[in-house]
């Protein structure tokens, strides 16, 4: 069966538009590894010459360590707490099966609805009276927002595929239900919960908005301190540190992707 | 299923009344309270950091001078400058939106006629963008885009033009990267749906005589529209409160929303100004993402990332 009614001759314009809107795609990002590279103080493309002097200038940077250091506690410590709890609601709410936790699972996927610079407005007003500005605990907890519902959507669609019935008959074979939970249901949840997790930790890392009210000085993200470089003159540093957050994302999601689909 | 589950189901079968069926119910009603529990935690950390000041905001855009008062939304109506400001979001998003379409429709179209395999293998290209930190891709485009970034240097070497154009730090800039950040948000729900149109609608209006320009218009493509309103209805509202992108590549000259949002409470301390401002853009977000739940699951859409 084959099926384009036009012959491929005829519609090269097409092929040649979608390789365009690829190459538009792809070429930003393609373009900031190699650059990232370069020796010179202006990035060209091709770079003129190649250094990894722009990776020794952030790795002997005190600031843009200390940054990093606060970005990685942050998504470590959001995917730790986004994680259970993400995995909980999931579980219990697709197993209650009532009208009120069909309430409860849209709200806990609204913070993904809601503008992040309204969460990010919101966030600092709360913070301020609470005095949670420029706290790692407070950089956890409003990462975790966006991070739980990440966790709840994918965690929930690996239930959609795992028969309840199962823990049932542990359950019957006499195991308590957390037994039942911990032993027959967890270990099949694995790659949803590994991809879930995966997301937690991306969502928490590349978040910019929130952390640009709530983390300051030398509380700083990462990604906090890329925006202010960005605003007052571009700094080739920032290509070096795109060029590893993008192997990191790829890597990651990449990861969660596949893990998604072998569920 | 607990002992007393089984009993009860013996003495159904026997055709007797069922004894414990109160307590049965009863039973059934706790054990579903239980697992509700469970969500407990993560519902107490979004009510809390998310629910609460979101609501506080809504309270906050009524308050003026220590009473209820409409005063902040009569000034969004009344003074130009905020209505200017609306104006431009609502034009920026529409425009990033049709040209999202234009760019990522026909993509969507080769890669659902292509095998699954070659698909996905295209796909990637797709992804692989659209996993990138969204800083990232801003960062790449004002690389790009500026006075002596990669683009001018192109143009100008190839003699294209005498001096560097004015790319970025300006609209053009913004609509750019703006477009970059949005389109897999079009192409991949746009390609999902355009999957699963059974390709033998298009074979029967073929065989009836359809020129394939014919069955494309009056056939796949009207079978393509939810999946494609959908994927532009994502866009238009992502754009609607986007920050970081036009913040960036704005350089000041593309004031909107969320711009002003974060200039009134994050610079002059204007609670007022921003939270009425931002009680419009949420009401305006949450409508249209209800719309778009009617077209499609919102898991499916959310859970793509």
């Amino acid at each position: 069966m084959h099926e384009p009614f036009v012959p491929h001759s005829r519609r090269l314009w097409l092929y040649a538009f979608a390789a365009l809107v690829l190459v538009f795609l792809v070429a930003p990002v393609f373009i900031v590894i190699p650059m990232s590279f370069s020796g010179a103080q202006f990035l060209t493309f091709p770079p003129e010459s190649f250094s990894l002097r722009w990776y020794r200038n952030y790795l002997e940077s005190p600031e843009w360590l200390a940054a990093t250091w606060i970005s990685l506690k942050a998504a470590v410590l959001t995917t730790l707490v986004a994680t259970p709890l993400g995995i909980a609601a999931a579980y219990g709410l697709n197993a209650s099966r009532t009208r009120l936790a069909t309430m409860a699972q849209v709200a806990l996927v609204t913070p993904l609805l809601i503008p992040v610079i309204i969460l990010g407005v919101g966030v600092f007003y709360l913070y301020v009276q609470i005095g949670l500005v420029n706290t790692l605990l407070g950089l956890v907890l409003a990462h975790s927002i966006l991070a739980i519902p990440f966790v709840m959507v994918t965690v929930t669609a690996g239930l959609r595929q795992f028969d309840l019935n199962q823990e049932r008959v542990a359950r019957s074979l006499g195991a308590t239900r957390l037994r039942a939970f911990m032993t027959v249901t967890l270990p099949q949840l694995r790659n949803s919960i590994v991809a879930g997790g995966l997301f937690a930790f991306i969502t928490s890392l590349d978040e910019v908005v929130i952390a640009l009210f709530i983390s300051s000085g030398p509380q700083s993200t990462l990604t906090r301190r890329m925006f202010s470089g960005l605003r007052d003159q571009v700094d080739p540093t920032i290509a070096a540190v795109s060029s590893l957050l993008i192997v990191l994302s790829v890597a990651l999601l990449g990861t969660a992707q596949l893990l998604q689909r072998r569920r | 299923m607990s002992a007393t589950g089984i009993e009860s189901l013996a003495a159904r079968r026997a055709g007797r009344p069922d004894a414990n069926a109160p307590e049965l119910a009863a039973d059934e009603r706790r054990e579903r309270l239980h697992l509700f529990g469970l969500s407990l935690p993560a519902l107490l950390v979004i009510g809390i950091v998310a629910f609460l000041p979101t609501a506080w905001l809504f309270w906050l855009s009524f308050i003026d001078e220590g009473s209820f008062s409409l005063a902040h939304y009569e000034r969004m109506v009344r003074e130009a400058s905020y209505l200017r400001i609306f104006w431009s979001t609502f034009e920026i998003s529409a425009v990033v939106t049709v040209i999202a379409i234009l760019l990522g429709y026909p993509l969507a179209y080769l890669l659902s006629q292509l095998s699954e395999r070659a698909a996905s293998l295209l796909l990637i290209l797709v992804l692989v963008p659209f996993w990138t930190s969204l800083l990232v891709r801003t960062y790449a485009w004002l690389v790009l885009l500026q006075r002596r970034g990669v683009i001018n240097d192109w143009l100008q070497g190839l003699g294209l033009v005498d001096a560097p154009l004015r790319l970025v730090h300006n609209y053009t800039g913004t609509l750019i990267g703006m477009t970059h950040i949005m389109l897999p948000f079009l192409i991949l729900p746009t390609y999902a749906a355009l999957r699963t149109i059974d390709r033998d609608y298009l074979k029967a209006a073929a065989s009836l005589g359809a020129s394939p320009l014919r069955a494309f218009w009056t056939v796949f493509f009207p079978l393509s529209l939810p999946g494609l309103m959908a994927g532009a209805l994502l866009v238009f509202v992502l754009c609607l409160g986007f920050y970081v992108t036009p913040a960036l590549l704005g350089g000041g000259r593309v004031l909107l929303v969320s711009m002003k949002i974060q200039q009134n409470a994050g610079m002059y301390f204007e609670w007022g100004a921003a939270s009425a401002m931002g009680v419009i853009l949420l009401v305006a977000t949450l409508g249209i993402f209800w719309g778009l739940g009617r077209l499609v699951s919102l898991d499916r859409v959310m859970g793509e990332r």
